[in-house]
């Protein structure tokens, strides 16, 4: 029988990535996956004919441009186009529009502050001094607080040598920063209830917290870390959708000598004496391998595919306690025609960039308070994008695709989740698209509306949890899934994790299957094929 | 519903906000060779570099200065208030007068330059670089004081260059031979008001003409009207003349000479007022103000670096050159802006060089990269400090200015 060098499980973004580094070292790789399609959160696919969605993930920011350049997704079909600006809708009939010309986001933020438009100038130093020192760490690996082992030690120096390279009030500001809610943070700098609505929001995407809530400040960052050709914090539609960038990658990946199998779920990971051997499939399949790597979230990769007699109890006792909460919904929806959005004026381009209808933190907050109450969000905070303005390939001509990412949605309602509470869900958020957008509703073409059942359904991310584990402090770097196991090995010889439970987190970045390439590699004694993070920009 | 005005306040179209005087500009403009300047469509050039800068040191030259940031501070506690914002003392300066004035943050790294003006007692315009807003509400916390942006609200014209007195005179200014500098006169032209202070950023006999945005065209018409009558030569001038006239002067611009503290993301790349040549506007007798106890602190330590104004030895361009201690040497420092002076024959530099003990480098050596027909050359070129302004003319201050 066949014995791979290395097979992964699940074909995401992380596990191709993955795959394809240990291929680029000249391994003999096997990525397993339980859907007939790949790409898990990070899909396109046609379910009304004529227009592809964005399934899952919908936009492209933090994926690492070093893993990009040495996988030459360029070739293999990757285009990732800038989005320009955000817009808030008010409930008076006005908008806040954060547009992608500085001048004009400047005179419209002076508009509702003139404050509030010099207060930016800070807000946006301020942020890039945290964005600067993180994006150093998203290509390393986490250094062991309590191991003595040199490279630990070093890596530890390493991390410390950087949070000393803030000056005094920075280190003051930064540890403050990790711990405090968005709307706290926001309200240093900002005064109108606009502006701070729509700087908050990209604070709860994917997070079962509030604006109020601590810890929400570093959501924040973990979505304006990243960046398009050097602009950080900018974000872009994958030309395609986002199943592009899965594609591309298992294109390299393939390119490279490795092999995919689709339809083919694990059941078990095979240890024996304490040694990773292989996997089983659901078809009762044996597979072995050098080394087995996990790209499933943590929960599902110690209390799904791991037989609980091959696992310390403490791990177990962990991976039990990972937070992992479903909060988001999506809806994906064909449209005939493009919405009209009366109060912007004719022409706006604000159309083009994020679209959002919650103008104050306390509707945010009311949102957030429904989903602690087991209940979808009455009055939801929505990021609407419209990329076929861009993208000629994901509708016919004239036709439109809409993503609609929704917080909050829970993973359980009272009584549990209908097909009619499911379609009720959908019809609270195209009402409130529907009263800034007196057309909308007629357009409507086809709508895949999903909660986090239906995304853990499909994708196996636990509790449809887009991150795979809140970004909490507790749940972050060293911590990232668990203390101790934060450099991409399993409990047990030759196995490994590579997914967004581990450091750097969840986002469409590539950096944990780099990240835990390198550390295979370093393992099998291979050459490192990883790259270097591109350094200071 | 929102207020018509304020939707109808926006256009998205308008990347670049006119300015009162740009139907004149726009018709001025030749090259229309246009720029950002805090969001106004700015030239660069009018017509040729040449031209406008010998417009300012040997005739008559105008240029729009409207995009200037401008604040208005009045109330009880106005004095007290800026006073407290910059590290100069203010506390003598009079009605009618202006000062140069820097200011900082707590730890005492500058936040911009500008000037004040004392437009009647008790009522102050603050003119900066940068936006300042944010920074002004936050350091009037408790204070019975009223600040107002009105940088939109207030149209202004540089006038500048020997001619500039005659020029204004003969456009129907007829107060202005007694004006010594920095002070500020009132007048009426037309009927409408027109402020006039004797105030520049080119080094020369020069004039800052402050009207309502109204009376913008008639201002600009009044003193071309001058040239059309056929007394003097009047000219535009963009940004690009004003950069060389302002290095030969020995003005700073901040955020090209150093980086403004509320901008800085790097720990250890902002200034403080001694590491930028401002030292002498900061007076440790004043009470209190922001960033004194952090410069206090710094003053009795070696300075670690220095803005400082170079002659360039040759006629190369040292864009971006490096510095060194010798030819081939230790790497000090930067050039942070550079000129060619076409007055003095000679290329002028602001650049930051590190200090070894507080000791300046005994020499500086600037590494060139030029290049002729497309092939790139390197050389060295001796730098040489200098203390004063390059080019100081008794003219800038003579009251009454002289005929010429």
């Amino acid at each position: 029988m066949k014995k791979y060098d290395a097979i992964v499980i699940g074909a995401g973004h992380n596990g191709l990535t993955n795959a394809a580094f240990l291929a680029k070292a000249g391994l003999d790789v096997l990525v397993l996956e339980k859907n007939e399609y790949i790409g898990g959160a990070t899909v396109s696919r046609e379910l009304y004919e004529g227009w592809k969605y964005s399934n899952c993930s919908y936009v492209c920011s933090l994926f690492r441009p070093e893993i990009y350049q040495a996988l030459d997704l360029g070739r293999h079909g990757l285009e990732v186009v800038p989005l320009q600006g955000s817009t808030t809708f008010k409930q008076n009939g006005d908008y806040f529009g954060s547009y992608h010309q500085p001048t004009v986001r400047r005179r419209e933020i002076a508009r509702h502050s003139k404050r509030d438009a010099d207060a930016s100038v800070r807000f946006d130093a301020d942020l890039m001094k945290w964005c600067r020192l993180i994006r150093g760490f998203l290509l390393r690996t986490p250094p062991d607080p309590s191991s003595l082992k040199m490279r630990d030690v070093m890596e530890f120096a390493h991390l410390l040598k950087q949070f000393y390279s803030l000056s005094e009030s920075q280190i003051y500001e930064f540890i403050r920063f990790f711990t405090m809610s968005i709307a706290e943070y926001l309200e240093e700098y900002f005064e109108s209830d606009v502006i701070l609505a729509h700087f908050s929001g990209g604070s709860i995407i994917g997070t079962g917290l509030g604006v109020y809530s601590p810890g929400t400040a570093y959501v924040l960052l973990h979505h304006a870390m990243g960046d398009i050709d050097g602009n950080v914090g900018s974000w872009g539609f994958a030309r395609g959708g986002m199943g592009s960038v899965a594609n591309a990658i298992a294109s390299s990946f393939k390119a490279l000598g490795g092999e995919v199998r689709t339809a083919a779920e694990v059941q078990q990971i095979i240890v024996k004496g304490r040694t990773a051997m292989g996997v089983v499939l659901t078809s009762g399949e044996e597979i072995s391998a050098r080394v087995v790597v996990s790209n499933l979230d943590a929960k599902r990769t110690f209390l799904g595919v791991m037989d609980r007699n091959d696992l310390p109890e403490a791990l177990l006792h962990r991976a039990e306690h990972f937070k992992i909460r479903g909060s988001s919904g999506k809806l994906n929806i064909a449209l005939d025609g493009m919405p009209v959005f009366p109060a912007l004026p004719p022409g706006s381009p604000l159309t083009l960039g994020h679209m959002h209808f919650t103008d104050t933190l306390e509707r945010l907050e009311r949102a957030y308070d429904d989903w602690k109450d087991d209940r979808w969000s009455a009055d939801p905070y929505v990021d609407t994008l419209i990329p076929t303005q861009y993208d000629p390939t994901m509708a016919p001509p004239g036709k439109h695709m809409m993503s609609v990412f929704v917080q909050y949605c829970p993973v359980e309602v009272e009584g549990g989740w209908t097909a009619a509470k499911r379609d009720a869900f959908g019809a609270a958020v195209i009402d409130q698209i529907a009263q800034h957008s007196p057309n909308f509703k007629q357009l409507i073409l086809h709508a895949e509306v999903r909660t986090p059942r239906e995304i853990e359904a499909e994708t196996g991310l636990t509790q449809g949890n887009i991150f795979q584990g809140e970004l909490t402090l507790d749940q972050l770097m060293f911590n990232r899934p668990f203390p101790g196991y934060a450099q991409y090995r399993g409990p047990v010889k030759n196995m490994y994790m590579c997914s967004s439970s581990t450091h750097p987190g969840g986002g469409v970045m590539g950096a944990p299957g780099a990240n835990a390439a390198r550390e295979i590699l370093r393992d099998l004694g291979r050459t490192d094929t990883t790259p270097r993070d591109f350094g200071d920009d | 519903m929102a207020s018509q005005q304020q939707l109808a306040g926006h256009d998205f179209h308008e990347v670049l906000k006119a300015s009162p005087f740009h139907a004149r500009v726009e018709e001025q403009s030749l090259v229309k060779n246009w720029m950002s300047w805090n969001g106004y469509q700015t030239a660069r050039v009018y017509d040729t570099l040449a031209s406008e800068y010998f417009a300012i040191r040997s005739s008559c030259s105008v240029m729009d200065l409207t995009p200037m940031e401008k604040y208005r501070i009045s109330g009880p506690d106005a004095l007290t208030f800026l006073n407290r914002l910059v590290v100069r003392d203010i506390s003598a300066l009079k009605p009618h007068r202006v000062t140069y004035v820097a200011w900082c943050n707590d730890e005492g790294k500058v936040l911009d330059d500008g000037t004040i003006f004392h437009l009647e007692p008790g009522t102050y315009r603050l003119c900066s670089q940068h936006h300042q807003l944010d920074w002004l509400l936050i350091s009037s916390l408790g204070m019975n004081v009223l600040i107002e942006e009105e940088t939109h609200e207030v149209a202004a014209l540089a006038v500048q260059g020997p001619t500039a007195c005659s020029v204004l005179t003969a456009a129907g200014f007829d107060t202005l031979s007694q004006l010594k500098p920095f002070g500020i006169t009132h007048t009426l032209l037309n009927g409408f008001e027109v402020m006039i202070s004797r105030t520049g950023y080119t080094g020369d006999l020069g004039y800052e003409l402050w009207v309502a945005p109204a009376n913008a065209l008639a201002l600009w018409d009044a003193v071309f009207g001058v040239k059309q009558r056929g007394l003097y030569d009047v000219r535009c001038i963009g940004l690009g003349a004003l950069e060389m006239v302002r290095i030969e002067a020995g003005f700073i611009m901040p955020g090209d000479d150093f980086n403004t503290a509320e901008t800085t993301v790097r720990a250890g790349h902002d200034r403080s007022p001694f590491e930028i040549g401002l030292g002498w506007l900061v007076d440790f007798d004043k009470p209190h103000f922001t960033g004194k106890q952090a410069l206090l602190k710094e003053h009795g330590q070696p300075i670690k670096r220095r803005l400082l104004k170079l002659a360039v030895e040759g006629n190369k361009a040292p864009a971006d050159s490096f510095l060194y201690d010798g030819k081939r040497g230790r790497r000090i420092g930067t050039i942070k802006s550079h000129t060619w002076s076409p007055i003095l024959k000679a290329t002028l530099a602001m650049a930051d060089i590190e200090y070894r003990n507080g000791v300046v480098p005994a020499q500086i050596w600037a590494e060139i990269y030029y290049q002729k027909e497309l092939e790139w050359r390197a050389t060295w070129a001796r730098c040489t400090i200098s203390k004063a302004p390059f080019w100081a003319h008794p003219r800038r201050s003579a009251t009454p200015p002289q005929r010429c």
